[in-house]
């Protein structure tokens, strides 16, 4: 495995066999989990899987029921959320509705008796390009606006781990793809380490140096993107990154599934049920002769007929074999 | 007539008999001169309001003024962490918010009436102190400035607590998390950003109870026992004991129009300071 230049091992955050229990519902159940210092992290999973949970135990917004928070190599699961050293992008961002950008983004160093608040204001505002816009209340900004206030706020304190709750969902979809690359630049060039939790497979992928996927509660998987996507470790971990079509207990992505007139070595036979027009590929809905169906995407152009026999083939190195 | 303006017109007719009508008989008999035995008689004369300014009741009228903000003041300091706490309570808020109400389901006179007798030299209070041996002269809790000001936080208490509940309620949780995240202890969180967004609640709470307690008669007159003089009490002196109808008249139209002063100005630098 090859570990980038820009992170170190050293886990700055650490999650030792954490459970939380709400009444009638366990939301964590047995997460343990290393963060390298400097990397970009995601936590995935759908709605309900305890990602959030995790995030609010490492912030300090809840207590473990069991298990340990180590941040920096100490145990932090007594402290309050203003006694540690990491800082929440929340969802809506939460930005101080009575407050001006510049307020809001000094609102954190003013707590700590930061000297050079000016300065460093005036840095955090240029590092998410709202030079002129500071003294705007949250309410006079855009989607995206908010959002770099609410980057700026957290950053500018420097923390130890930056925690983003779905910092993209509220966002138009033009802007939240544009906003994946610009997060991660701005990780890049602040060097804090973030921790992303997400419900966007293609966020996380596009991301992070490593995630993990999270499933009812549990750590179902953790690697970088291409491991988790292209070596998934279980069945849920392969759907939930993509579809699949499932081939005799192999696993085939839909983009790996090459679409033949004729038999070949390793083929499967079926029939087109109907096709879909993506713009930049075309889906093919097919039915295998064993009853399941299958869906193949392949470039624009080869025109398949509804009902058309064909074979479906793959190279070996695009097969998922999963217990 | 559509049937928006069906809508209105029970609210038009109360208003206009209720409000309008009597509001147009005052000014006008502060206008008027006092009859010989009470009552009204013409000629039309400014006379009254120049008596308004006679030490004695700018006397009164300060005093008021002093009463009221300090019962305000005074129900806001008891108000706003009650509103907190229920506004933050999870399973019991509907239980608190009863219990907040509660009072109104007796009459305001009897609870009043309540306090005289715990307050008075031989009530609840002072028999107790002096059983217990604390105190061997009766404490003089009654018939003095504390005990109306003590009366007025408590009758008009809930008008405070209601409207701040109701903009704590609606407070983003987010937001008080997001001030601990970014390093506010309790109190800082509670003074940088609770107490500044729930200042609209503030606000009509204030005026909710600011304004009864300016014209407040049945409190001082019950537990001033006629020492702690208000306005309220001067305009029904006026009208029954002095019998000078139109100066009592004057009296009101003065305290209506002080308070419309303040009210506006107070409104107009709010809405400046939105922009």
């Amino acid at each position: 495995m090859v570990y980038h230049s820009y992170y170190s091992m050293a886990p700055i955050l650490e999650l030792r066999r954490l459970v939380k229990h709400f009444p009638g519902h366990q939301a964590v159940r047995d997460i343990s989990l290393a963060i390298p210092q400097g990397s970009f992290f995601s936590l995935l999973g759908p709605s309900g899987c305890g990602k959030t949970t995790t995030l609010r135990l490492i912030a300090g917004f809840e207590q473990p029921t069991s298990g340990d928070v180590l941040l920096n190599g100490e145990i932090v699961n007594q402290r309050k959320p203003y006694e540690r050293n990491v800082s929440t992008v929340f969802q809506n961002y939460a930005l101080f509705p009575h407050l001006t950008a510049r307020e809001n983004i000094e609102f954190g160093l003013k707590r700590h008796q930061a000297p050079d608040i000016d300065r460093r204001v005036r840095e955090a505002l240029d590092l998410v390009s709202l030079t002129g816009k500071e003294s705007r209340r949250p309410a006079q900004l855009s989607g995206g606006e908010r959002q770099r206030v609410a980057l700026a706020r957290s950053l500018v304190l420097q923390p130890d781990v930056l925690l983003l709750d779905e910092p993209l969902a509220a966002l138009d979809p033009k802007l939240r793809k544009q906003m994946r690359v610009e997060l991660k630049a701005m990780q890049r060039r602040v060097g804090i380490t973030f921790l992303l939790v997400t419900h966007d497979q293609q966020e996380a992928l596009s991301m992070s140096d490593q995630l993990a996927v999270m499933n009812e509660g549990r750590v179902e998987q953790v690697g970088t993107p291409e491991d988790v996507y292209l070596r998934p470790q279980s069945r849920f971990v392969a759907g939930f990154l993509g579809a699949v079509n499932w081939i005799d207990g192999i696993g085939i992505r839909p983009e790996s599934v090459r679409l033949e007139r004729t038999p070949g070595y390793r083929s499967v036979p079926a029939a087109v049920t109907g096709s879909v027009f993506l713009g930049d590929c075309v889906q093919v809905l097919l039915r295998m002769a064993s009853g399941e169906d299958a869906v193949a995407q392949i470039a624009r152009g080869d025109a398949f007929q509804a009902g058309e026999p064909v074979y479906l083939s793959w190279n070996a190195d695009d097969e998922m074999s999963l217990p | 007539m559509n049937l928006r303006a069906w809508f209105l017109l029970p609210t038009r007719i109360w208003m206009l008999l209720l409000f309008a009508a009597p509001f147009a008989i005052v000014l006008a008999y502060s206008l008027m001169t006092r009859g010989d035995v009470g009552g009204i008689a013409l000629p039309w004369t400014l006379e009254s309001y120049q008596r308004l300014i006679d030490p004695l009741y700018l006397t009164i009228l300060r005093r008021s003024f002093a009463m009221a903000l300090a019962a305000t003041a005074l129900c806001l300091a008891l108000a706003f962490p009650a509103a907190l706490f229920i506004s933050r309570a999870t399973s019991r808020r509907n239980l608190y918010l009863q219990l907040v109400m509660l009072p109104f389901w007796t009459s305001f006179l009897v609870r009043t009436y309540a306090w005289l007798f715990l307050l008075r030299d031989t009530g609840l209070i002072n028999t107790l102190l002096q059983s217990l041996g604390l105190i061997h002269a009766p404490l003089p809790l009654l018939y003095n400035n504390g005990a109306v000001l003590l009366g007025l936080v408590y009758g008009y208490l809930p008008f405070m607590v209601l409207p701040i509940y109701a903009t704590l309620e609606r407070l983003d949780p987010a937001l008080v998390e997001a001030a601990a995240d970014l390093g506010a202890r309790p109190l800082t969180t509670v003074f940088r950003v609770i107490v500044p967004l729930s200042k609209p609640g503030i606000v009509a709470g204030s005026i909710l109870v600011f304004i009864p307690c300016l014209g407040a008669y049945l409190t001082p007159d019950l537990l001033g026992g006629g020492r702690t003089v208000m306005v309220g009490n001067l305009v029904q002196n006026q009208f029954t004991t002095a019998r000078d109808w139109p100066f009592g008249s004057a009296i009101s139209i003065a305290l209506m129009a002080i308070v419309t002063l303040v009210l506006v100005i107070y409104l107009r630098r709010e809405s400046e300071s939105l922009v």
